[in-house]
């Protein structure tokens, strides 16, 4: 790539070899081309500003010891936000990385090039980017009525649907970079399929399957709306079976930013600060372990 | 079937050989179908998302039958329900969020892959990739907090005293109550919100591009533009589609930050500073205390967005993958 960068529209040229009107197109190319990039700058370092601002405002060792305040009530903090935000992720990724690692196997290796799973990729390609407010509305029917009550265990599946096809996607990916050679080698020591997959393509791939699931992990740590008529909130200490609204930070930040207590939408910016770092670090960090992957 | 099968035999024969230390012909069997059915899975949640749905917004489509589409009621007391004002919405959002988001997403992938200097490269473009990974509800609480205030004082109030009484742009643009939120400012903050995925996959759409195309072009003595715009862009443009599509599902089917921005206004109305609401951000908002008939009908507007979805994603998908292949 840095190859191209020497490459220049010979600046050497005499400006009269070039039509003025042409001189004037390429310049606009060039400045709008900057200003939209450097626009994106702007936002993103607004958005952090933002919530640096006003999230440091209400930041207090009281945030992570005590839970959400009711409403009218002073103080408070969001600890069990904290803890039913961690739960519930946790149950989604638990649930999304087994079932989202054996199906980009399967769409990898077993089911290479069969129709099968030339409609699986289809159609998870469709479910990764599907609206997450209708995953919220299916893990409702599926769980929520039946069981009568909202939960968290409603809320983590949700979670697990939004993460799986990540995993699927960035699996399959990862595994076809695997040379076709190490399987054979594998094959050919007399290993049956399943072993040469777990020791061999696996491992090749380790990394890159480590990536997709921390990216899984970022992309639901902030998701909202499938939680909405899943997990719901709740302004105390979740039960220990997870029945019953589950406090967790999206949806405490939804309700607590739009209400009209000053604690509140404090307790809202602490939440938005904390999530969105907890976030962009988690993708950085995803960034940097993909690294040596591409590098080889 | 043929790789299936092949690969079958090679299983077979790998197992054939006398026992070693390691799983047997059954664990390796087991191995296989829990692949095959975690790959099934994805399948089968698919169609429950489409299922219950449809079941969930069935009476509804059956109470009001095609009316439900044309209808801009949506009252609660009279229990008259229409899709008319959230469907017109959720299109009119996504439509100017492609209409302000895309140029800067080309903007933004020419500038990574042909202006930008070696060393900043790196930088500016995980910039531009941080800016997707910001949870929505975020986007929503920067744009009712910071950005709708400002909208409303630098653009609404001059605009709307400009084009007061004007034919047309009069009603288009004219804030009866300069707020900062509505439906323009869904459709700003959407921009922004697909600007980081548009420009990533067409930045990777441009550096696929052979560099020998560019370096002939700048050979014969053409200036950036031009490079970009006969050279780079026809090359490139069947997969910026697909992923200006991908971009528009995003669009359509964005909850939190339009629930902030859009105002959840259930009227029809000309002007794209007055408040709306989108088919996301109305189910968003009365779902948990929705029963009997306005529930079935906020699963009706639910089949409606995954219709609209799903068809918007399938010409991505065919768009993009035309490209991989060919």
């Amino acid at each position: 790539m840095d190859a191209n960068n020497t490459i220049r529209p010979a600046p050497a040229l005499k400006p009269t070899r070039i039509r003025g009107s042409r001189r004037v197109a390429d310049r606009t190319l060039r400045l709008a081309c900057l200003l939209a990039t450097v626009l994106g700058a702007v936002v993103l370092g607004s958005i952090l500003l933002m919530l640096i601002i006003e999230g440091a405002r209400g930041f207090s060792p009281l945030l992570f010891t005590q839970p959400t305040p009711g409403p009218g009530s002073e103080g408070g903090g969001i600890a069990n936000a904290i803890l039913g935000s961690l739960v519930l992720t946790g149950i989604g990724i638990l649930v999304a990385t087994p079932i989202g690692l054996m199906a980009g196997t399967y769409l990898a290796e077993y089911g290479r090039g069969s129709k099968l799973a030339e409609v699986i990729r289809f159609l998870n390609d469709i479910l990764l980017s599907a609206p997450s407010i209708l995953i919220g509305l299916f893990v409702y029917t599926l769980m929520v009525r039946p069981m009568g009550s909202y939960s968290g265990w409603a809320g983590g599946v949700a979670l697990a649907i939004i993460a799986t096809p990540v995993i699927v996607r960035t699996t399959e990916d990862m595994l076809r970079l695997v040379p076709g050679t190490l399987r054979e080698a594998g094959v050919a020591l007399g290993a049956p399929m399943s072993t040469v997959i777990r020791s061999v393509t696996w491992r090749a791939a380790s990394a890159g399957i480590v990536t997709g699931i921390i990216l899984a992990l970022a992309r639901i740590a902030g998701e909202t709306a499938p939680l909405l008529f899943t997990a719901l909130n709740n302004n105390s200490w979740f039960s220990r079976d997870l029945m019953g609204g589950v406090a967790n930070l999206p949806v405490m930040i939804y309700q607590f930013a739009l209400s009209p207590y000053p604690n509140w939408q404090q307790l809202a910016w602490a939440g938005a600060l904390l999530i969105t770092m907890t976030i962009l670090l988690l993708s950085v960090v995803a960034r940097v372990v993909i690294k040596p992957q591409t590098a080889r | 079937m043929t790789a299936l099968t092949e690969q079958i035999a090679l299983t077979r024969s790998g197992t054939s050989t006398r026992s070693r230390k390691g799983p047997s012909k059954g664990l390796d069997a087991l191995f296989r179908a829990a692949s095959y059915g975690s790959a099934l899975l994805v399948l089968v949640v698919l169609a429950g998302i489409l299922g219950s749905i449809l079941y969930g917004g069935w009476p509804a489509f059956r109470e009001f039958g095609f009316g439900f589409l044309t209808s801009s009621a949506w009252n609660i007391g009279t229990e008259q329900y229409g899709a008319l004002v959230a469907v017109t919405g959720t299109l009119a959002s996504a439509l100017l969020a492609l209409v302000i988001g895309v140029p800067i997403s080309l903007g933004i992938a020419i500038y990574l892959t042909q202006l930008c200097p070696g060393w900043a490269r790196k930088p500016v473009g995980m910039t531009i990739e941080l800016l997707a990974a910001v949870p929505s509800i975020i986007y929503g609480m920067w744009g009712l907090f910071i950005f709708a205030p400002f909208f409303a004082r630098f653009v609404q109030m001059p605009v709307s005293n400009v084009v007061e009484g004007l034919p047309i742009v009069g009603t288009l643009l004219y804030a009866r109550v300069p707020s900062g939120v509505g439906v323009l400012t869904a459709g700003i903050i959407l921009a922004i919100m697909i600007v980081p995925f548009v420009a990533s996959i067409a930045r990777d759409m441009l550096d696929q591009i052979p560099t020998i195309l560019r370096e002939s072009a700048y050979g014969i003595g053409c200036t950036t533009w031009e490079v970009v715009r006969h050279v780079l862009l026809p090359q490139a443009s069947v997969s910026i589609i697909g992923a200006i599509m991908l971009g528009l599902g995003r669009a359509l089917g964005e909850t939190m930050a339009v629930t902030f921005v859009v105002g959840n206004a259930n009227r029809l109305s000309a002007s794209v500073f007055d408040p709306g609401s989108t088919i996301a951000s109305r189910i968003a908002n009365e779902f948990n205390e929705a029963d009997g008939l306005q529930l079935n009908s906020l699963m009706a507007l639910g089949c409606i967005l995954f219709a609209i979805t799903f068809v918007v994603l399938i010409i991505a998908r065919f768009l993009t993958r035309r490209v991989k292949v060919a």
